[in-house]
């Protein structure tokens, strides 16, 4: 059947699976935009700065203190969590008041700085980082390198687990709470201002933490985070932030777009998901999952 | 009158640049039930939530057994065992009802069960997986003054628990109200309703443009009804 | 604002003193320098017209400023037309597109706005890098300066085309003036502070805000077009997200929502750029710890953070005037 449109199996399997780990790169990230921007009402534009944190910090502890993968994927995220905190506290707090739009300015101006830097400090191309699983699977119809398919489940299984986090749990009742009425939350006896601390910094951590699974698939680069972020700006708008579940379906949904366009139309796998978002806005303005807040 | 539990002295509130309370100033005792009385815009749900800690700008001295909480943030005033139930309820959309009830931190230890409040409010056992806000109106109410009974707080803030409800369901929050304080809860409440107010409270503060203008009993209202309808404007 | 804080002589010196400077500048400043820096101008006052009086802000300007390059080089260049023709082709191209791209980011408010601008310019940024008109990472070089009205203005001397640039400057700068000052401008303010408000009065706010988006987008191609003249070439740097970026920062360091502010930062911005060409990276770093400070400090920019100083100085006298 692939034979008769032309596309044989290994090159769509092949671009499907690549489409699945873009797919939850872009789920992890806009999963940890919608919960940052439900409490700060602050977009977070540093999301992708500290994203490439998180590879850095990864490739950096392998390269000085010989720290393993593994230990990097619990190590990252907490180091660059505790900088979100560090950011929230001295800076992002001081805003809230304020319109949106300065949020956005303020840690867009972030971004440049600390891309700026590492940009300064370790130049513009990407060092490699050793695959931690090095070997794979084959399908028969396609051939499934282990740590991608490692990554697939592993960023189901961190979607997962968010989703439970913020939906099942006692502090996921105070997030949500909070994301609705702070000041009642507040008045309940709840330091909201310490929530919305953690939230930031458990926001951050989820984007190192995408980082480091990043890492050795692509090369850890200064700027690896800057064009994604734009991208998942996209995905955010598609999907509304509203709905967490929500959040994770788009992302893996237009991951999964994107790898189809790269076989049926390759010119435009750049630009696929921008014209989602353009179809979007059309059709439902508020996003597939939106609600107008 | 029994052991002072809330004091409030020249309290003043600001939003913003307007200035609403003026100086207002009040006490409850232990176990006691005291409603603020007046119109709209008298500054009745302001003092509320000038005491709460919710309203940020504000001067004079509020202090619950004996300790002063001007100045603090409403968290820290709410672990004294402080527990407010907004006028507009605040049910969460997010939260279905028992996440809504289980919200609330405990405070103090001595508070009611889920199992006794399920008791009071049956409705909300049987509701208890809803939405939060696909509860009726009355069941909102119930589920707001319910969330705030598990805490362990010893004084209550109710502000219009009656507002826009049906005479079945004021009648039914008045007998409740009325057991929470045989339970012991010393209630500060807010009402227009003074017909409702005069059922259960043990003593009025009149409030009129951000002070209170008078201080009545229980019994002082059968006597003066003309002089409290005038106040009132009705 | 500005204006109303001098008495009328005091704004007839004030503006002498501008125009003498402006028209004397080629001969004691560098004047590509200068044309760089008038096209910037430009561009964030169109920015600043969308965000300071219809309240959007657009993350995704550099669309309709690189694109207009592309279309004034691709004009003059491979199809062998006059300048005048490129400039309208920069100026037609960026308003329909902003007539695309608007008419779809109006249908969100806020922050969604800025994000969806800011999409649409990285999906014009990747169309860019492949279309064959571009040229893609080299960009289009080489577009040769011909003379304009034709053959009436020589421009291959940089001190007559700043004399042209100068004119475009301030047609576009008169432009905004008027459509500011219009009662259309009024209505688009009413919008901005309440536009719940002004739906109810039976203005159809989304029709003002798109021509708002429209005109600012034309606008931002003619600094683009301009640009692409004067320095004979258009690359992605001018379509990137970093472009989008910097001209909210010069609006933001002028001072947001006063007309001469944008003009200000521009100078600002593209005099600092000069100064830390040598120092690469080093220039985003700092570009971005202006951000953070004007956000963090000073949000009313120079201009405005002038205007409050100047205002307060003077605010003992006048309460002495009136006892």
């Amino acid at each position: 059947m692939f034979e008769l449109i032309g596309i044989p199996p290994q090159a769509l399997f092949g671009q499907l699976l690549l489409g699945l780990i873009n797919g939850a790169f872009y789920a992890m990230l806009s999963l940890g935009l919608a919960v940052i921007f439900g409490m700060l009402n602050v977009i977070n534009f540093t999301h992708g700065a500290q994203y490439m944190m998180g590879a850095f910090a990864a490739w950096l502890m392998l390269g000085i203190l010989d720290v393993p993968f593994w230990a990097s994927l619990v190590l990252a995220p907490i180091i660059v969590g505790l900088f979100g905190v560090v950011l929230e506290r001295v800076m992002l707090k001081r805003i809230y008041h304020l319109d949106h739009l300065y949020g956005f300015l303020l840690t867009f101006g972030l971004a440049l700085v600390i891309e700026g830097l590492f940009q300064w400090k370790w130049g513009s191309s990407g060092a490699p980082y050793p695959n931690p699983i090095p070997g794979g699977y084959n399908l028969g119809f396609m051939f499934l390198p282990t740590y991608r398919g490692f990554v697939v489940l592993a960023a189901l299984v961190i979607c997962l687990a968010t989703w439970y986090g913020i939906e099942r749990t006692k502090l996921g009742a105070y997030l949500r709470a909070a994301t609705e009425n702070p000041t009642l939350v507040r008045a309940f006896g709840i330091n909201v201002p310490r929530l919305i601390t953690l939230t930031y910094g458990l926001g951050v951590g989820l984007a190192a933490l995408a980082g480091v699974l990043a890492a050795p698939i692509q090369q850890v680069s200064a700027l690896m985070g800057t064009n994604l972020v734009l991208v998942v700006f996209a995905v955010v708008v598609i999907g509304g932030m509203g709905s967490i579940m929500g959040s994770i379906v788009t992302g893996f949904g237009l991951g999964l777009i994107e790898g189809l366009t790269k076989v049926f139309y390759p010119p435009a796998s750049n630009t696929v998901i921008f014209v989602v978002m353009a179809l979007v806005l059309l059709i439902k303005p508020a996003g597939l999952f939106g609600q107008t807040k | 009158m029994a052991e002072t539990l809330l004091k409030v002295e020249n309290l003043q509130a600001w939003y913003g640049e307007s200035h609403i309370l003026h100086g207002v100033g009040f006490e409850i005792g232990r176990g006691e039930l005291v409603t603020l009385l007046g119109r709209n815009g008298a500054g009745k749900t302001t003092t509320l939530k000038s005491v709460m800690g919710i309203v940020e700008k504000r001067t004079g001295s509020v202090t619950f057994e004996g300790r002063q909480t001007v100045g603090q943030p409403s968290d820290v005033i709410a672990r004294l065992g402080l527990a407010y139930c907004p006028e507009e309820r605040g049910i969460f959309s997010s939260l279905n009802v028992e996440e809504n009830l289980l919200l609330p931190p405990m405070v103090r230890p001595g508070g009611m069960s889920l199992g006794e409040i399920y008791q009071l409010f049956p409705n909300l056992q049987e509701r208890r997986r809803s939405q939060g806000t696909k509860l009726s109106g009355g069941e909102q109410q119930m589920l707001a003054i319910g969330r705030i009974l598990r805490t362990g707080a010893n004084l209550l803030l109710l502000d219009e628990p009656t507002e826009g409800l049906a005479p079945v369901i004021v009648q039914r929050i008045g007998e409740i109200i009325r057991q929470l304080k045989g339970r012991g809860f010393t209630i500060l409440l807010v009402e227009q309703n003074f017909h409702f107010a005069a059922t259960v409270a043990d003593r009025h503060y009149i409030m009129e443009d951000g002070h209170v203008v008078d201080i009545m009993t229980a019994a002082d209202v059968k006597q003066n009804i003309g002089k409290l309808q005038a106040y009132l404007g009705v | 604002m500005a204006g109303q804080m001098l008495t009328p002589t005091q704004r007839m010196i004030v503006a002498a003193a501008v125009a003498v400077v402006a028209l004397a500048a080629p001969w004691f400043a560098y004047p590509v320098f200068l044309m760089t820096a008038l096209c910037f101008a430009l561009f964030a006052c169109a920015f600043n017209l969308l965000l300071g009086y219809a309240g959007l802000m657009s993350f995704g300007h550099a669309m309709f400023f690189g694109m207009a390059g592309y279309f004034y080089g691709h004009v003059v260049k491979a199809w062998d037309m006059p300048p005048e023709v490129g400039l309208l082709a920069g100026v037609g191209g960026a308003a329909l597109l902003g007539l695309v791209t608007g008419a779809l980011a109006i249908r969100r408010q806020g922050i969604y706005f800025a994000m969806i601008t800011l999409a649409f310019a990285q999906m014009v940024y990747f169309f860019c890098i492949q279309a064959p008109f571009t040229h893609g990472e080299d960009g289009l070089q080489g577009i040769v300066r011909k003379p304009l009205l034709g053959g009436l203005i020589p421009t291959k001397d940089d001190r007559v085309l700043y004399y042209v640039v100068l004119a475009i400057f301030l047609f576009g700068y008169g432009a905004i003036y008027r459509f500011i000052h219009s009662p259309f401008g009024q209505v688009l303010k009413a919008i901005r502070d309440n536009e719940q408000r002004a739906l109810s009065l039976g203005y159809e706010a989304d029709r003002y805000k798109l021509l708002a988006f429209v005109l600012s987008a034309a606008l931002a191609g003619l600094a683009g077009a301009t640009k692409a003249m004067v320095l004979q070439f258009a690359t992605l740097t001018d379509v990137s997200a970093a472009m989008s970026g910097e001209v909210v920062l010069m609006a933001l360091v002028g001072g947001l929502g006063t007309i001469i502010g944008p003009v200000i930062g521009a100078f600002v911005i593209i005099t600092m750029q000069n100064y830390l060409a040598a120092s690469g990276e080093f220039v985003l770093v700092i570009q971005g710890v202006i951000f953070v400070v004007i956000v963090m400090a000073f949000r009313k920019g120079l201009v405005g953070e002038f205007s409050e100083w100047w205002r307060r100085r003077r605010a003992p006298d006048a309460a002495k005037a009136a006892d």
